[in-house]
């Protein structure tokens, strides 16, 4: 079941499967129509929601995450952008301000760095200059890191420089469940939000409860959670890298090492008091993230462990696995040494507890 | 009758002749506007009535000493950081505000205090916020440059940013089909910015209801235009988008082009480019006496000879539509309401450090923000 699993998660498999059981319903969704039902949904909801981005109408979506939509919805709800990420990002910003609700779409998140300004000095600092007279609710929503074979310009983890900045909020989803509640919860939310989404988990498929169906499912933003329960070590990560902790996982607990493993699911704010509970309970940690290791995620992690009550609980340091600190490379052999792999995660439990 | 601006303490003007004497309205020639893909422009003609003088008159007077009532408070230390005053400006913020709605709506970039007042904050909350006072508009936290209000999207730091947000503002009135136009503003400094070509060409792609304005006063800081702009015929600019190039020390001038900008837009056309003419007197900003790069004479002759409010001023009392009296008592009563306004920015208490957290997320539970180092739990309320 565990290689089935690591086969439907490693994206090489389009499949979608209708299972339905005796008692209760589960569909099969990949994250890419989970995105699309909660874009969709909340589009139906709310009229002042629309999304705008590059080839997000006609085109149905660079990566399709908005098939079908322009078509339901039309010109007005469903805005085809120029290649001017800077000017359409504060255009989207500025309707943000004057009462609408826009999603407003990278093709990736390296191309945000375009239109950075905007998402920083306009959306994320006026609610506090303004001292809570203008609010910004605005979802800014694409791929971000490494994908396969994009080379270094359109690979690079935007995690850790979004979720640096006070009064954004910045997500990154894993599975279907996680893309399903937390788009909706960021549409639904006042504030400007980062999504941060992952080009390969667009075709993996995950189950959806009836309950997680519904279209009032929301996921709390800042709140983590335990995939899977453990006592000799906790693994946290985010985003494509919480699979490979649970397959990681998997394969310790054939040698008697049992990880919790923790799915951030919020950047920013982070959940430190998760964390900190499963490091108080384990005595280990080690992060897990695609993107590089100089004041990233990680790092912040293991700094609030220091500070915090945790510490004292710690069998031995915590430890970060992470990107390779280098532009991302093009040829194959090369970009698959370049972010971490199971055998990496494995390798860094196995250190830390000293096996 | 154009937007209500502020007036603060209004009294009856005693004065020694009678109401019946003065004229009630007049129409003043006005120069003609530079037209760029225009057939026509607006009226070479301008209706003035004598309340709408008096308003005027009222406004930028006030504006003018609320700048430098700052200037003077600046260089008492009481006001630090940016402080970019907008004394002789005062004819584009009020011919602006003549001639749309209150229901519009207005984004401009740092020089913002004028149109901080014209768009319906009372100039205390103006001081108030640049002493950073817990009175001030945005309760100290914003300063000079994020001053916000009803339609009034600030006050802007970052040179241009503020022209896709405008663009973006006039999509939401498109989008809710209120009829409504947005006045996006920036510098002569600011048009050679990328994002605004690129607002440019979405605002005329989608038809939004933009009217783009160049505040040109020549100099981007110490850059005069022609040293910044290969072109500096900022009306012509937007290209495929029509222009006008407008006396921006007329405030008649500024008014009667505005209505034709609003009327454009809002007939569907899509945008508008305007450029104002018009200058500072102080220089770029209270750290720059403003010399070193233009001449004390070319600003003595602005003065003499194209001062806004001296312009109006002249206009009525020539046409006998209000006397030098009646003039100087609403100067008086200016004076006063900039004074008390002054005092109440001094004396006011700076905000409470229980707010240093506050005003990071909109409409959620209260959190914890860390303090400077790990031992200091700060709270925040939205």
């Amino acid at each position: 079941m565990a290689s089935l699993r690591s086969f439907l998660r490693s994206g090489k498999t389009f499949v979608i499967l209708f299972v339905v059981t005796s008692c209760a319903s589960v569909f099969q969704v990949n994250v890419r129509d989970a995105l699309n039902q909660a874009m969709d949904e909340e589009l139906e909801r709310d009229e002042r929601v629309f999304l705008l981005g590059e080839e997000v109408a006609q085109y149905d979506g660079a990566y399709k995450v908005s098939r079908g939509l322009w078509k339901k919805y039309g010109d007005k709800r469903i805005i085809d952008t120029p290649i001017t990420e800077m000017g359409f990002a504060g255009i989207a910003v500025g309707a943000a301000f004057a009462g609408l609700r826009p999603i407003c779409e990278f093709m990736t998140w390296n191309f945000s760095m375009q239109a950075i300004d905007q998402v920083i000095n306009s959306a994320a600092k006026t609610y506090y200059m303004s001292a809570g007279f203008q609010t910004v609710p605005i979802v800014f929503r694409g791929p971000n890191g490494s994908s396969a074979g994009v080379a270094a310009q359109h690979s690079q983890c935007f995690a850790a420089w979004y979720g640096h900045c006070p009064g954004l909020k910045v997500v990154s989803p894993w599975n279907s469940e996680d893309a399903r509640g937390l788009l909706k919860a960021a549409i639904r939310d006042d504030n400007p939000v980062v999504f941060l989404e992952n080009e390969m988990m667009y075709g993996v498929p995950f189950e959806l409860s009836e309950e997680m169906m519904h279209k009032d499912f929301v996921i709390p933003i800042g709140k983590a959670k335990v995939e899977r329960q453990g006592t000799h070590i906790t693994l946290v990560s985010h985003s494509r890298c919480v699979g490979f902790c649970l397959d990681a996982a998997a394969v310790l607990a054939k040698e008697g090492v049992e990880c919790e493993v923790v799915n951030l699911r919020t950047i920013r704010p982070l959940d430190v008091d998760t964390i900190e509970a499963s490091v108080m309970k384990t005595g280990n940690l080690v992060t897990v993230e695609g993107g590089w290791p100089q004041y990233g995620v990680g790092a912040e992690i293991c700094a609030r462990i220091m500070e915090g009550p945790a510490f004292n609980y710690l069998d031995a340091p915590a430890v970060r696995v992470t990107g390779v600190d280098i532009p991302m490379p093009y040829a194959k052999i090369l970009e698959d040494h370049s972010v971490p792999q199971i055998k990496d995660i494995i390798f860094s439990v196995k250190k830390v507890l000293n096996m | 009758m154009g937007a209500q601006a502020v007036s603060e303490g209004t009294r009856m003007v005693v004065s020694a002749r009678s109401f019946a004497d003065f004229t009630p309205q007049a129409s003043f020639p006005i120069k003609k506007c530079d037209l760029h893909r225009l057939e026509e422009g607006p009226s070479d003609e301008a209706l003035l009535t004598r309340e709408q003088g008096l308003q005027y008159y009222r406004t930028m007077q006030t504006v003018r000493r609320m700048e430098l009532k700052a200037d003077q408070l600046y260089k008492q230390k009481i006001i630090r950081g940016f402080c970019h005053l907008y004394d002789g400006q005062e004819a584009c913020a009020m011919g602006i505000e003549a001639g749309i709605n209150p229901t519009d709506h207005l984004i401009t970039a740092y020089r913002a205090h004028g149109y901080t007042f014209t768009r319906g904050v009372a100039v205390r909350e103006i001081l108030a916020e640049l002493t950073g006072r817990r009175g001030g508009v945005a309760k100290g936290k914003g300063g000079s440059m994020h001053m916000y209000a009803k339609n009034f999207y600030g006050g802007n730091g970052i040179v241009g940013a503020q022209v896709p947000l405008g663009a973006g503002v006039a999509l939401a009135c498109q989008y809710q089909g209120n009829n409504q136009v947005c006045v996006t503003l920036y510098g002569d400094g600011a048009a050679n910015q990328g994002q605004i070509f690129e607002s440019f060409n979405m605002a005329a792609l989608w038809k939004l209801p933009c009217i783009f304005i160049c505040e040109n006063n020549k100099f981007g800081m110490g850059t005069s235009v022609e040293r910044s702009s290969a072109s500096t015929d900022y009306y012509k600019r937007g290209d495929y988008i029509p222009g006008l190039k407008v006396d921006g020390m007329d405030v008649l001038c500024v008014r009667e082009a505005i209505r034709f900008a609003a009327d454009y837009c809002r007939a569907g056309k899509g945008p508008i480019v305007m450029e104002l003419e018009t200058y500072r007197y102080h220089g770029h900003s209270m750290s720059d006496p403003g010399v070193s790069y233009r001449t004390r004479e070319e600003i003595q002759e602005v003065r003499t000879k194209n001062d806004p409010i001296s312009m109006l001023k002249e206009r009525m009392l020539s046409n006998n539509m209000s006397s030098v009296e009646e003039l100087k008592e609403i100067d008086l009563e200016i004076r006063k309401v900039i004074e008390d306004a002054a005092q109440y920015a001094i004396s006011d208490p700076e905000p409470s450090l229980d707010e240093l957290c506050n005003h990071i997320y909109a409409r959620d539970p209260p959190m914890e923000v860390r303090g400077t180092n790990p031992w200091v739990k700060l709270k925040s309320v939205s």
